[in-house]
């Protein structure tokens, strides 16, 4: 269980984190997980970038001033400051200086240890809702998201209800990729011949831009994709209407799947061939041709 | 003139102007010349060159064993790998590993007897001894080679998994490597033959022997973590 | 089979304008260049004195030589993806991805293997034995050796501009994607090769330095008494031995996946690409420490010679080191917290990956420290460090924000892990690598550049930094990923605008240095350095003349102290006069010139060029023809050329001539103590 206010643990930071918030706000005007997180694990993890982000800027801020203030005070031209041509040894000065960034080091050690367990991609999410199940199978170049639940898949547009708790199963059919919708928040690798485990939460109806984070060839960029988090009503009515219209997912059409494209404009699945991620996952079904040198 | 620079405030100089052990390390101004020079750690100056040569080879040596190191740690973790096909304990002779190993060993024993003779600036004792030393090395990759070629014909060559590639690597880079040494033995030969016994080519037989004796020690690593190991575990 | 395996005319990318206008621009100035050398007769000189030298100082010099020219195409590969970038909003911008991908590979690759590299190790090369107080390095043909290889890995980079094409996977090759499967071409094979050819130079090159700094130094030098650039030196290297047979072995493993279908980190088959991970990365992160070491041992030393005082607490800069040094092994996983190896493993590396930033916080305190007190002066080399401190430490803070594994979850490949590292590694190595440049350019040339373009050379990579890379930080927090050929979010539009006009800032910047080599090589009667120390400096490579002599020292010097040479220049101002006297000169024996390094590089071209084309007939003569070479090394009777006493006495007279008048002019600035 991770929630936001959990993971408060930080509070002499309090009033720091909102003027950086602030200056975050002010240097990107705009939508993005440092400012306005759209679920509990990118505010979690927004909070430990502006602890982690705070509490360096405490040592980095004098120090950077400290630099530029000896550099100028102790030029050549002034006659007024100390001149200590010998002095190159204080007990008392290393003693400080080793304690300080140490100190820094094992409260940050701490917050990492914690959060890395809190937050960890597998963890499930504290929730009075049961989890949605989404199997998301990365391609060339193109992202296959597949509902279990419902029965439908849909390419290259995540459709999600807001407020309940997300389960992605993340694979790769043909080389890495990364999943990464920045405002719901952590992204995790997708790996031929292996499921990872992610959850994820819009706490709110939106619109969340998600992409791949890592090179997958000359497709690569137009391997984005939006995630429309819907109230549940909404969500319930679009995976009727998908269940009504469309393909169906069966081993042809995945095999056609397969081959290499891009660009690809959204649309979904009116089923979804049994056991598809599974088969996939444990190489029943062969991985993506490759070879195309042109997307 | 004793002057202990503890009684000096910091920054301060004691007598002549000059700071001694500014780092405060623990160095004494009324140490004699030559206890401030022995300290063991090279400060008597450049070392000579059979020392600089021998000791770049050693350093060598342990770059060579992170190499082979890497190479057991990809094996290690490849090993269940097998898609299917045989592993090890179908695949593995290890009477054919123990004649491998005899024959290495004793090709290390002859080493060292080379040594000797070079040592007692012998020509006829230094050929021969490199020579029954490049025999046995030979013999050893006659051996590895046909077991590479039995399961090469069995179907277990290292293009059908994971455990093979990684096997073939391993135990391949080993052979490479006593290959590359016969080149460089049968070449070491024939400078001792054209050449006599000059310091130069002694400090290279002296590497060649460091790098003979390396080679059965990695050997010893193969065939107890590939091949004892690989019989043990199924 | 083919006789030229898979060449053909078609590997010439004849229907691509850009590489073509690029490459025949190239071949141009080569051919130019190549003609002007040999119609003024100055073939024999470089023959005799650079090609076939043995002596670190020459070679330090070619090393840096090749850094700058590889700064300058790593830099044009920056500028084309910089515009690209600010272009390809809702549109696809000049660069088709293929051409895209190849160029932030090139990019990446080139600077980090082919400038940051050379770079360190060319000031290493022509600083260590001079400051170490002896003639040369362990190994000196090898040391050639070294250095041609690496050159030779540089061509073959180059030469895939316009013969086939480079990688597209990025300056490291991640399977599956750098499989046969998914990278067909010959692509990623010329970065394979290049980079095994020159990591056998690199790692010779660390040999050499740990047996130098540790068997090779001066009488008196006890370990406590060396310079602290021998210190990070000596740290780097032994970095370098411990971990370049790893990158050796990742990339012959994914070479025999693409050449002999081996299933190490394949799809199928059983790979795992997993395993490519652990161990690129067990290379890669202490590749750049390797890196930042001998840049901290740059900061060190012109710190301290800028501040007129010792290094502060040399001690702990010595534990600092050798503490980087080895925690650098154990946080590799840092690179990649997000393939999900679990809260336990990812803490533990985060903790430290932090804990590493100690030592290296400690070294900034220090320098602090070190101008505490003292008399600065604010030359380039200094303004090059101060200009280090001031952005390296927003570097680190970023550094350790992206150690904590949840704040890596959102940042892991973002523009804000770019920003960081290009943060680290142009105001860290880069800076250091300028700065060392400024403070032994004399040293090596006998004359000093041109002060004024250097500093405003500075302020220009300063604020041209700071424009191209803070909004790095910005568009990683935006959720922008790296290596995007094209974009559709409109807030991410004007920072890579103003990221566009930064790196223009820094092309002003580079023009500036190219013009301040110009200037100072047309006016360097005016500039000479007389007394061989411009600097008032403090270790023993300003005790002798600029440049110096074949033999460096005609007699070692006698060390009794840390900063030998202000120990020297101290004792000899009190008395008014040289304090060593006059030694008996007699003939020194140095190593013999050697064409085996070059020679040996030109097997190793003909050799890669003919396994990245799979022309298996010229890979066996390659081999062949390198292995002959060393034999015939081998075979040579006189290896050293004896320098006669009556030249070493003139060489030295001179010398001592020159540092008595600089006694003179020290006495009269310096008030006696």
């Amino acid at each position: 269980m991770a929630t936001a206010a959990e993971l408060n643990f930080t509070r002499p930071l309090h009033c720091l984190r909102p003027m950086l918030a602030l200056a975050a706000l002010a240097l990107s005007g705009c939508d993005s997980w440092i400012e306005r997180p759209a679920g509990p694990i990118s505010s979690a993890e927004r909070i430990i970038f502006l602890d982690t982000l705070a509490i360096m800027l405490l040592i980095v801020v004098p120090v950077i001033i400290a630099i530029i203030g000896f550099a100028w005070w102790f030029r050549a031209s002034n006659e007024r400051a100390r001149h200590l041509p010998h002095w190159s040894f204080s007990g008392r000065i290393e003693l400080v200086i080793w304690s300080i960034p140490a100190l820094v080091v094992l409260f940050l050690g701490g917050i990492a240890w914690i959060s890395a367990h809190d937050l960890d991609p597998g963890r499930s999410l504290a929730s009075k809702r049961a989890p949605l199940e989404i199997d998301v199978v990365a391609l060339d170049w193109k992202w296959l998201f597949i509902y279990p639940q419902q029965g439908v898949a849909s390419v290259n547009r995540l459709v999600v209800p807001a407020g309940v708790p997300l389960r992605f199963r993340l694979t790769s059919a043909t080389v890495w990729n990364a999943f990464w919708i920045p405002k719901l928040g952590s992204m995790l690798y997708c790996m031929y011949g292996m499921a990872g485990t992610l959850y994820l939460q819009a706490d709110r109806p939106g619109v969340y831009h998600g992409l791949s984070a890592m090179i997958s060839g000359d497709g690569f960029a137009t391997m984005h994709f939006d995630t429309q988090a819907l109230s549940d009503a909404q969500f319930q009515a679009w995976s009727v209407s998908a269940r009504a219209a469309g393909p169906a997912l069966d081993e042809p059409a995945y095999r056609a799947l397969l081959k290499p494209s891009s660009e690809v404009s959204p649309y979904s699945y009116r089923s979804v061939m049994p056991h598809l991620f599974d088969a996939i996952v444990l190489q029943r079904l062969p991985p993506g041709p490759g070879g195309a040198s042109k997307p | 003139m004793s002057t202990s620079t503890d009684a000096l405030p910091p920054g301060a100089l004691p007598q002549g102007g000059r700071p001694v052990d500014p780092s405060h390390l623990g160095h004494r101004n009324d140490a004699t010349a030559a206890e401030r020079e022995y300290t063991g750690a090279g400060a008597g100056g450049p070392a000579p060159k059979r020392i600089v040569v021998g000791y770049g080879f050693w350093i060598f040596i342990l770059s060579d064993v992170i190499l082979f190191a890497t190479l057991f740690a990809t094996y290690a973790v490849l090993a269940g790998n097998r898609a299917g096909g045989p592993g090890p304990h179908a695949l593995f002779d290890l009477r054919n590993t123990a004649e491998e190993t005899v024959l290495l060993l004793f090709s290390s024993f002859a080493c060292g007897m080379a040594s000797l003779a070079v040592a007692r600036r012998n020509l006829l004792w230094t050929q021969v001894t490199l020579l029954i030393t490049g025999l046995l090395g030979a013999g050893f990759l006659v051996l590895e080679s046909g077991e590479f070629a039995r399961m090469v014909s069995r179907g277990a060559g290292p293009t059908h998994s994971a455990f093979l590639s990684a096997f073939f690597t391993l135990v391949g880079c080993h052979g490479l490597h006593v290959t590359a040494g016969l080149l460089w033995l049968g070449t070491m030969m024939a400078q001792f033959w054209a050449k006599g016994f000059r310091q130069n080519i002694r400090h290279r037989f002296l590497c060649f022997t460091l790098f003979w004796h390396a080679l059965d020690i990695i050997w010893v690593g193969i065939f107890s973590l590939v091949y004892l190991i690989g019989e043990v575990l199924p | 089979m083919h006789l030229l395996g898979q060449l053909s005319w078609q590997a010439i990318p004849f229907d691509e304008p850009l590489p073509m206008i690029a490459g025949g621009v190239v071949l141009l100035c080569v051919v130019a260049v190549l003609l002007w050398v040999w119609l003024k007769g100055y073939v024999p000189y470089l023959w005799r004195e650079w090609i076939t030298s043995v002596d670190h100082k020459r070679i330090g010099v070619m090393y840096c030589a090749l850094a700058l020219v590889m700064l300058l195409r790593g830099f044009i590969d920056a500028i084309m993806m910089r515009t690209q970038q600010a272009m390809a909003f809702h549109a696809a911008g000049y660069l088709p991805a293929s051409h895209f991908d190849q160029i932030f590979s090139a990019h990446g690759t080139i600077m980090i293997f082919f400038m940051a590299m050379p770079f360190m190790i060319g000031l290493m090369n022509l600083v260590v034995p001079l400051q170490l107080g002896v003639r040369d390095v362990a190994f000196p043909t090898l040391n050639s050796v070294s250095f041609w290889l690496t050159a030779a890995g540089a061509l073959l980079v180059n030469l895939s501009l316009v013969i086939g094409s480079f990688s597209r996977t990025g300056w490291l090759p991640y399977p599956p994607l750098s499989e046969l499967t998914y990278s067909p071409d010959v692509g990623v094979d010329y970065y394979c090769w290049a980079i095994e050819i020159s990591g056998i130079g690199t790692l010779i090159t660390g040999i050499n330095f740990v047996t130098t700094i540790l068997k090779l130094r001066a009488p008196g030098m006890h370990y406590t008494r060396m310079p602290m650039f021998c210190w990070t030196a000596l740290a780097s290297n032994l970095l370098i031995v411990a971990a370049f047979p790893i990158l050796t072995v990742s990339l012959a493993l994914l070479l025999l996946d693409r050449y002999a279908g081996f299933h190490f980190f394949t799809n199928l088959g059983g790979g795992n690409a997993m395993m490519f991970m652990n161990l690129i990365w067990a290379w890669g992160h202490p590749e750049v420490y390797i890196l930042i070491l001998p840049a901290f041992g740059v900061y060190s030393e012109v710190v301290s010679t800028f501040s007129g005082k010792p290094l502060f607490g040399y001690r702990s800069m010595v534990i600092a080191t050798m503490a980087i040094c080895l925690i650098s092994f154990m946080v590799w996983l840092h690179h990649f917290f997000t393939m999900g190896a679990g809260a336990d493993v990812n803490a533990f590396f985060g903790i430290a990956s932090m804990i590493i930033a100690v030592p290296t916080g400690v070294k900034i305190f220090n320098w602090l420290f070190t101008m505490y007190g003292g008399r600065v002066r604010f030359s380039a080399a200094m303004l090059w460090s101060l200009g280090f401190m001031v952005s390296f430490v927003i570097g680190g803070m970023t550094g350790v924000m992206l150690a904590e594994p949840t704040a890596d979850f959102e940042l892991h490949n973002s523009l804000f892990l770019v920003a960081h590292f290009h943060n680290v590694i142009i105001t860290g190595v880069l800076f250091g690598a300028f700065a060392g440049y400024s403070y032994w350019f004399p040293k090596a040339f006998g004359f000093v550049l041109d002060e004024r373009l250097g500093k405003w050379a500075f302020w220009l990579w300063f604020i041209g930094f700071w424009v191209a890379w803070a909004p790095g930080y910005v568009l990683g927090l935006e959720g922008m990923t790296r290596r995007l050929q094209h974009y559709d979010v409109a807030a991410w539009r004007p920072w890579l605008l103003v990221a566009a006009v930064g790196v223009l800032i820094i092309l002003a910047a580079i023009i500036v240095q190219v013009a301040q080599l110009v200037v100072s090589i047309r006016t360097r009667a005016s500039r000479r350095d007389l007394t061989g120390d411009p600097w008032n400096g403090r270790n023993l490579e300003w005790s002798i003349a600029s440049p110096p002599p074949p033999f460096n020292y005609a007699v070692l010097p006698h060390v009794e102290n840390q900063e030998p040479y202000w120990d020297m220049k101290q004792r000899a101002l009190e008395a008014g006069h040289l304090q060593t006297p006059e030694p008996a000169y007699g003939p020194i024996e140095m190593p013999r010139n050697s064409a085996t390094g070059f020679v040996c590089a030109f097997f190793a071209v003909v050799t890669g060029f003919a396994l990245i084309w799979r022309i298996w007939w010229l890979v066996a003569l390659g081999l062949v023809g390198a292995y002959a070479t060393f034999v015939r090394f081998a075979w040579r009777d006189v290896e050293e050329q004896v320098i006669p006493a009556d030249e070493v006495a003139r060489l030295e007279r001179a010398n001592r001539a020159a540092r008595s008048q600089a006694l003179a002019v020290l006495a009269e600035r310096v008030p006696t103590p």
